[in-house]
């Protein structure tokens, strides 16, 4: 296929006509919807309100619950491992905390248990790829926290709670607020490089949903650098990281606390015995799962296993029977479909445009009914269809420039300026095609304000957790909350470590589970967790062989 | 998988039957072994297309976490290639590998206890005293960040600028596995952009201030009130409440 510019001709046709509709868009912009209008948008276009994308679980406590298909799925497979299969007799690691997960939360709990007590040799991190690799590392706006003189963590409650639409945990909401400053603090001790101003103060930007500019960032790289600062400390302190072994499933005791985990070793396949006296479950989010067919912006390892060994020893989940979309993932070229094109594009000015190179909506709508108006303009066939028949619209970067002055992009892009010069497109010169991606699990396992699941030995922190942000997460929350309830999970599981006694270990909760799926007439054909993502071409699976 | 083998057979005899007449396809060799994919994918997605699962040599797809840096050269050409698997697109005769793991060596130390003297570069990671100015490291960055001359900023002893320069390096370790002098420069960088975060750049005033009242309680009422009050109470505060920004202006978000 020829390319101009990057672009095959066709592309090419319908960026002439937004180029030629440049001028009068600018001048032109479409205003936002009313309350009414938004609701309307939602309701037909966005997939936590449309038909089909999600549907009742028929088994374990949350039975009746609506979740999305893709989780329904999960929590409806048979638990991946079969009890016989381990020797629960012979324990491989015998530790105080056992941390499920080298993310953020993982890391920052970590750190915080060691501060408060437990000894270095008696914590274990451990984690299905690199220590790191973790959604943490790819966030790229910012973080917030409420400590500028005009604002407050009373007011950054507000707009977590009204964000959430009302139906995050008060308490929790509470929490990430009022800690909010004291991890910006954390960072400052050690040693994150935060954008400031010259007198010392951080650059604060505005956010969608947030009344006051409390977002602070390190250039596009934010998360990044928050996490390797983090994971460098723990490297520097050698906490324990077991790599490259997804745990299967947790194991119980016979007072039906959790007492530690099987691992997999992925590339030799061995299982490992983990036992532990408290356990922080921080397996991040779910976006490789795919709900509702979308492509995502996490990473390989997003598959939502947390969910689903907690599921299985009795914990609840909350708030999944919502998603978040992002609206500007990237739609072309098929190497970056998924991959976010940050927010601040908009923010800077570019409008999104349809084929003819029409605007549609108002550039700066909420995330969801952003997202819900893309839909519909590609639904309705007035988007632009790839070669590989992804659909998108225009997102039109030059616009920036003629807005801000040469250069801008340069400096406030150059991560994305990156990724499309390797694709041979230049965003100061034509606009970018975007779809809405799969970018956040809002909800999870619910937790309390000590990071406490229901079930006694089990905590959880970040993106697996629920009742944070409720039904919708605001941006720059993310970072905030792994870092916050990280801390939290570690400094109360080193509490209760204190005090726990194990007893006999068990699986026995996978045979009931099992049981649970017959009484309920499920024939499962699938197992779960899933532990990666399957991405072989369909030729190489349709000819695979499991003989060696 | 929830369709049968023959379907996918099936499925993808039709395909390959298309993309013959459409698309083409490259010859791509991985770890020697010839196989054809088509035209347009990453070298991640070439990879998993000719039937490989990965464990190792993969982590965000996104160009942020240097899981997958690799090597790479085109047949008939002297050179190596260097840059990210999730993000190169493959070439025709491409000769492809995973590198699964660097294992260079780090400093361990506690930062409260060090200082950013001038030397303290040097005393932690003394190898960069032998670079020897090949920038070999530079040309193998799939970042393209001037790595030889952070390196050069740290021997100055000018940690500022150094972690300036090393600051969008997602530590992928192609530079240290390059270097003639065995410079682990990734894990340099880190030490120098820690001691300016937590050193050099000035802190912020209102901060300070801030945790200073959230010591005394000073926020807990207000909010307990917030949770306290009726939905219908706080959906009007929420609806009500007064917007900072000029959003044009100063939006951030990810």
């Amino acid at each position: 296929m020829k390319l101009i510019d990057g672009y095959p001709d066709y592309m090419m046709e319908s960026i002439k006509l937004v180029e030629k509709k440049r001028e009068h868009n600018m001048k032109h912009p479409i205003k936002p919807m009313n309350m009414k209008e938004r609701e309307d948008m939602l309701g037909k276009y966005h997939p936590d309100y449309m038909q089909g994308t999600r549907r009742e679980l028929r088994v374990g406590v949350d039975k009746g619950q609506i979740f999305y298909n893709g989780i329904v799925d999960l929590l409806e497979s048979r638990p991946v491992l079969d009890p016989k299969d381990v020797d629960l007799s012979k324990i491989d690691y015998d530790v105080d905390l056992l941390i499920i997960g080298g993310g953020g939360a993982g890391t920052v709990a970590a750190l915080f248990a060691r501060e408060s007590g437990i000894p270095i040799e008696k914590i274990l991190i451990v984690t299905k790829l690199r220590h790191g690799d973790a959604n943490s590392m790819m966030a790229q706006g910012g973080i917030q926290a409420a400590d500028r003189p005009n604002d407050n963590p009373a007011l950054h409650y507000l707009d977590i709670y009204g964000g959430g639409h009302f139906t995050n945990k008060p308490e929790l909401a509470r929490a990430l607020a009022l800690d909010a400053p004291l991890i910006i603090n954390w960072h400052e001790q050690l040693g994150v490089m935060y954008d400031r101003l010259d007198d010392g103060e951080f650059q604060e930007l505005s956010g969608g949903g947030t009344c006051r500019n409390r977002m602070h960032s390190c250039k596009d790289y934010s998360g990044m650098e928050i996490m390797r600062n983090i994971r460098d400390n723990a490297r520097n302190l050698q906490i324990p990281v077991l790599e490259f072994c997804p745990i299967a499933e947790l194991i119980m005791d016979d007072k039906g606390q959790v007492a530690g985990a099987v691992a997999f070793n992925l590339e030799t396949y061995e299982y490992y015995v983990i036992r532990a006296k408290a356990t922080i479950l921080a397996t991040g989010g779910s976006g490789r799962l795919h709900l509702s067919n979308y492509p995502t912006t996490n990473h390989y390892g997003a598959t939502g296993d947390g969910l689903v060994m907690a599921y299985h020893v009795g914990a609840n989940l909350l708030d999944l029977d919502t998603i978040q979309i992002h609206p500007t993932g990237d739609a072309f070229p098929e190497p970056i479909v998924g991959i976010l094109s940050t927010e601040k594009i908009r923010g800077l000015g570019a409008i999104p445009l349809n084929a003819d190179g029409d605007p549609f909506v108002f550039p700066l709508e909420p995330r969801d009914v952003e997202s819900a108006s893309l839909i519909r303009e590609c639904k309705e066939g007035r988007g632009v269809v790839t070669p590989t028949g992804m659909p998108g619209v225009w997102l039109d970067t030059p616009m920036i420039e003629i807005i801000h002055g040469e250069g801008t992009i340069a400096t406030k892009l150059s991560g994305e300026v990156r990724k499309f010069k390797r694709f041979n497109i230049d965003i100061t010169k034509h606009p970018i095609l975007v779809y809405p991606t799969l970018h956040y699990q809002n909800g999870g396992v619910e937790i309390n304000e000590k990071c406490e699941t229901r079930i006694p030995g089990l905590f959880a922190a970040g993106e697996v957790s629920g009742g944070v942000h409720g039904k919708n997460r605001l941006m720059g929350n993310s970072l905030l909350d792994f870092n916050v309830f990280g801390r939290r999970a570690g400094i109360y599981a080193a509490k209760y470590v204190k005090k726990a006694k194990i007893g006999k270990l068990t699986l026995s909760h996978l045979n009931k589970y099992n049981k649970i799926l017959d009484n309920a007439g499920i024939k499962p054909k699938k197992t779960a967790p899933i532990i990666l993502p399957e991405y072989r071409g369909e030729m190489a699976i349709s000819r695979s062989l499991d003989i060696f | 998988m929830g369709e049968s083998k023959q379907v996918l057979i099936e499925k993808q005899k039709k395909k390959s039957k298309d993309e013959k007449t459409k698309a083409g396809e490259v010859e791509v060799f991985i770890m020697g072994k010839s196989y054809k994919v088509p035209a347009g994918l990453t070298i991640m997605k070439a990879l998993e297309y000719a039937g490989y699962r990965f464990i190792r040599g993969c982590g965000c797809r996104a160009g942020f976490c240097g899981a997958c840096s690799t090597v790479y050269r085109i047949e008939d050409e002297q050179k190596l290639g260097f840059d990210l698997a999730c993000q190169k697109v493959v070439e025709d005769k491409m000769y492809l590998v995973q590198l699964p793991f660097v294992p260079a060596s780090k400093t361990e130390y506690d930062i409260e206890k060090i200082l950013p003297s001038d030397t303290i570069l040097l005393e932690m990671y003394p190898e960069i005293a032998r670079c020897v100015s090949c920038n070999t490291c530079t040309k193998s960055c799939p970042q393209d960040i001037e790595t030889m001359k952070y390196i050069q900023m740290a021997i100055r002893g000018d940690i500022a600028r150094c972690a300036e320069l090393s600051f969008d390096c997602i530590q992928c370790g192609l530079c240290a596995m390059r270097c003639p002098a065995d410079i682990k420069h990734y894990h340099l960088a880190q030490l120098a952009r820690r001691l300016r975060g937590k050193y050099i750049d000035p802190k912020s005033k209102n901060l300070a201030k801030r945790l200073k009242e959230i010591d005394n309680r000073k926020y807990n009422d207000e909010i307990e009130k917030l949770i306290k009050i009726t939905k219908k109470e706080i959906m009007e505060l929420y609806k009500n409440r007064k917007i900072e920004a000029d959003e044009t202006e100063s939006l951030g978000g990810d």
